[in-house]
């Protein structure tokens, strides 16, 4: 494949160098002359200095016979612009890198339809991560007990475990067990958990983080 | 007419004023508050500080009661940015967008925006000045 990388920032560099070692055929074009200097040594001939947003630029790195352009600059309107021009010279296949979120629509709206945002893509992360996924709150009762239902990833530490091994905060009780089937149980002491089923346990406000040690593990583990 | 105004330079500043003396309801957002000193003295427009590719300065700008949008900045690829974002987000009715690079202009032309180049309307001026019956000194 021919691919021209717009843009030989941080990501366009690693992108070319990354696509180079799949034997593809790769061209980067980079605005600053002296930065496209600097990445020749690196990237030998497959650096080009100038600027993706210009029309005759891409013609003489042979966009006509591209497979694909990655506008990857960290200016949104840039990418934009590179994609549109590319497009108007036949190429086939366009991705586009958004710096602002907010910008992902109107680049929908022009049929672009591959974008990458790196801030989309580590809020979906965080947001997978956020405990509030793990442990959701049913129902507050007297007393400063609350009703959560808990789901157990398979990296749980009571994964495995019998319910009298497992143990809890004070005042605190697995009140039911749904299996990733949809299936509930009422738990005795022998019942065994396993990694994706439900508990509803009620418990104090105060004995959360306790709680959550205890079934779903350290939140600081790299595996999620 | 309500007319939206992004890019508050020499151009944006002229169409402003020429606007608001026929009467038209005139906003110019520009990210420099120091730009709108060169509207003239009594313009009767609003000014909006904000930058005219961002949806919530684009909304704070009235561009969803905007009949006209006109992009004037500097910049060529922030020009026809937000005059998508005008015309593909907002339906802005009518949107003009400045190029300074004949290239793009005739790209974005093809692409549906009305665009103008200063820069192939000025060569075409200045040559029939050359070429052209010379204009009498005044």
């Amino acid at each position: 494949m021919y691919i021209i990388v717009a843009g030989g920032g941080k990501v366009g560099l690693g992108l070319a160098s990354e696509l180079m070692q799949g034997n593809n055929e790769v061209l980067v074009l980079e605005r600053d002359p002296a930065r496209a200097a600097q990445m020749a040594d690196e990237l030998g001939d497959s650096v080009m200095a100038g600027d993706g947003c210009e029309a005759s630029t891409l013609d003489s790195a042979g966009v006509a016979r591209a497979d694909l352009v990655a506008a990857v600059t960290g200016d949104d309107e840039d990418n934009l612009v590179i994609c549109e021009i590319a497009r108007s010279r036949g190429v086939g296949r366009t991705i586009a890198r958004i710096n602002n979120p907010k910008n992902e629509l109107l680049f929908k709206k022009r049929g672009i339809e591959t974008t990458i945002s790196a801030t989309t893509a580590i809020l979906a992360q965080i947001e997978q991560e956020l405990p509030t996924h793990e442990m959701i709150s049913l129902l507050k009762l007297h007393g400063g007990l609350e009703l959560f239902e808990i789901k157990l990833p398979a990296t749980s530490p009571v994964v495995g475990r019998a319910v009298r091994e497992v143990l809890l905060p004070p005042e605190s009780l697995i009140a039911l067990v749904v299996d990733p089937g949809g299936s509930p149980r009422l738990p005795g002491g022998d019942t065994r958990l396993n990694g994706g089923d439900a508990l509803v346990v009620v418990t104090h406000r105060e004995s959360l983080e306790m709680l959550r040690e205890a079934l779903i593990g350290s939140t600081h583990g790299l595996d999620t | 007419m309500n007319i939206l105004i992004m890019g508050c330079g020499r151009l944006g500043a002229q169409i402003a004023a020429m606007l608001d003396e026929q009467g038209h309801r005139v906003t110019v957002m520009d990210t420099n508050a120091g730009s709108f000193r060169r509207l003239r003295e009594g313009f009767g427009g609003v000014t909006v500080i904000g930058n005219g590719m961002d949806a919530q300065a684009l909304e704070r700008a009235g561009v969803r009661e905007a009949e006209a949008f006109f992009a004037v900045t500097q910049g060529d690829n922030r020009n026809y940015f937000a005059s998508q974002m005008a015309k593909q987000v907002y339906q802005v009715p009518r949107v003009l967008c400045r190029i300074y690079d004949p290239g793009r202009e005739k790209i974005f032309r093809e692409l549906g925006l009305e665009t103008f180049s200063p820069t192939s309307m000025g060569a075409r001026v200045m040559i029939d000045m050359l070429l052209g019956p010379r204009q009498e000194a005044k």
